[in-house]
């Protein structure tokens, strides 16, 4: 919401700052955290293309005011059909 | 058998000692027995919050390293039944006690107490293992700030980390003026952002300073408005279900009456 001046109410300021901070210290104190999203991430899409080996990365970035799960995964190539084991 | 509560806040001057002392005079008040534990070692504070620091004899460092018995160094305030003071040391530091000596001490107060009640130092060092080192739950107290938000998060996780049951939260210092204002975080984004469930709000009351000059607890007196949220939460912490008060500030006419009367 904006006050009068136009300037967003530092309330929700305060709420986006606090969800950005959170999200880098949460993922910061577990390590683990990141290991297993990546993990569960990358089962995932190679039920869907080929990853091509080496270079994948994972991160979390803070985009203006909000934070983004930004995933950077080489592709070799897509699978003919989806989900393999569907058809 | 009596229950291990710790309080705790990662940040300081939040209100954690305030808090301490409140709740555990609405706790007395409620005919339960309680004894505050001050886990500060080195920064002793509940004893002067509670004005019982002329009193102290022994504290929480003589009785680990055995230079009295833990009933020597209880302090009982003698303006309130069933409350009960173990102060800590001043002039020792966090080292002095380990976390096993901390658990063996509250075990014994349990035969005894039906709540104690631990004040955990600010940080996530030793004191802060100490003070959880006995706890059957916690309660943390955050104030409507980013950093102080930030830091009960972190305290959040190293509570699930020991394996304390979920903490629910204490907001502190609330100015529902300035949230309606949209100046300051509502109790729902801070309990949306941390994802805990809410045992208290305590508005920001000048009251609390007044009575902490004196050494009396805003919950002793029927006055304060804080007072009367800490003794909203004495009923929640022993289980009973307690409405949440609309914490809007009386305005204009009626609201002042309402006020006036009490029943704001």
């Amino acid at each position: 919401m904006l006050n009068f001046f136009g300037r967003s109410q530092s309330r929700d300021v305060a709420k986006n700052r606090l969800r950005n901070v959170l999200a880098h210290d949460r993922a910061d104190t577990s390590p683990e955290f990141m290991e297993h999203l990546r993990d569960d991430v990358m089962r995932i899409v190679s039920e869907y293309v080929e990853v091509g080996g080496q270079g994948v990365d994972l991160q979390l970035q803070s985009v203006e005011d909000h934070v983004a799960l930004v995933a950077n995964i080489p592709v070799k190539q897509l699978r003919r059909r989806g989900r393999p084991g569907n058809n | 058998m009596g229950e291990v509560i710790v309080i705790t806040s990662g940040k300081g001057g939040v209100g954690k000692t305030t808090t301490t002392a409140n709740l555990g005079v609405a706790l007395a008040q409620l005919g339960l027995k309680t004894c505050l534990v001050d886990a500060d070692i080195g920064l002793r504070n509940l004893d002067v919050v509670l004005g019982l620091e002329n009193r102290i004899v022994y504290d929480l460092v003589d009785v680990v390293e055995g230079f009295c018995r833990l009933k020597q160094a209880l302090i009982r305030d003698k303006r309130l039944d069933g409350l009960s003071l173990l102060p800590a040391a001043q002039t020792k530091d966090k080292t002095a006690v380990t976390p096993e000596q901390m658990r063996t001490v509250t075990d014994e107060l349990r035969q005894e107490f039906d709540y104690i009640l631990v004040d955990s130092p600010a940080g996530i060092e030793q004191g802060f293992r100490n003070a959880i080192a006995g706890a059957d739950r916690a309660l943390i107290v955050a104030t409507p700030e980013v950093a102080s938000v930030r830091d009960a998060d972190r305290i959040i996780g190293l509570l699930e980390a020991a394996e304390i049951p979920p903490a629910r939260l204490i907001v502190n210092r609330l100015r529902p003026g300035m949230v309606r204002k949209g100046d300051m975080m509502s109790v729902d984004d801070i309990v949306d952002i941390l994802a805990i469930d809410l045992i208290g709000v305590v508005p920001e009351d000048e009251q609390i300073v007044v009575t902490t000059n004196r050494g009396e607890p805003a919950a002793m007196s029927r006055e304060s408005r804080a007072g009367e949220s800490y003794r909203s939460i004495a009923r929640r912490v022993r289980g009973e279900e307690v409405p949440f008060a609309e914490m809007d500030e009386p305005t204009g006419f009626f609201g002042r009456l309402r006020r006036i009367f009490g029943q704001a």
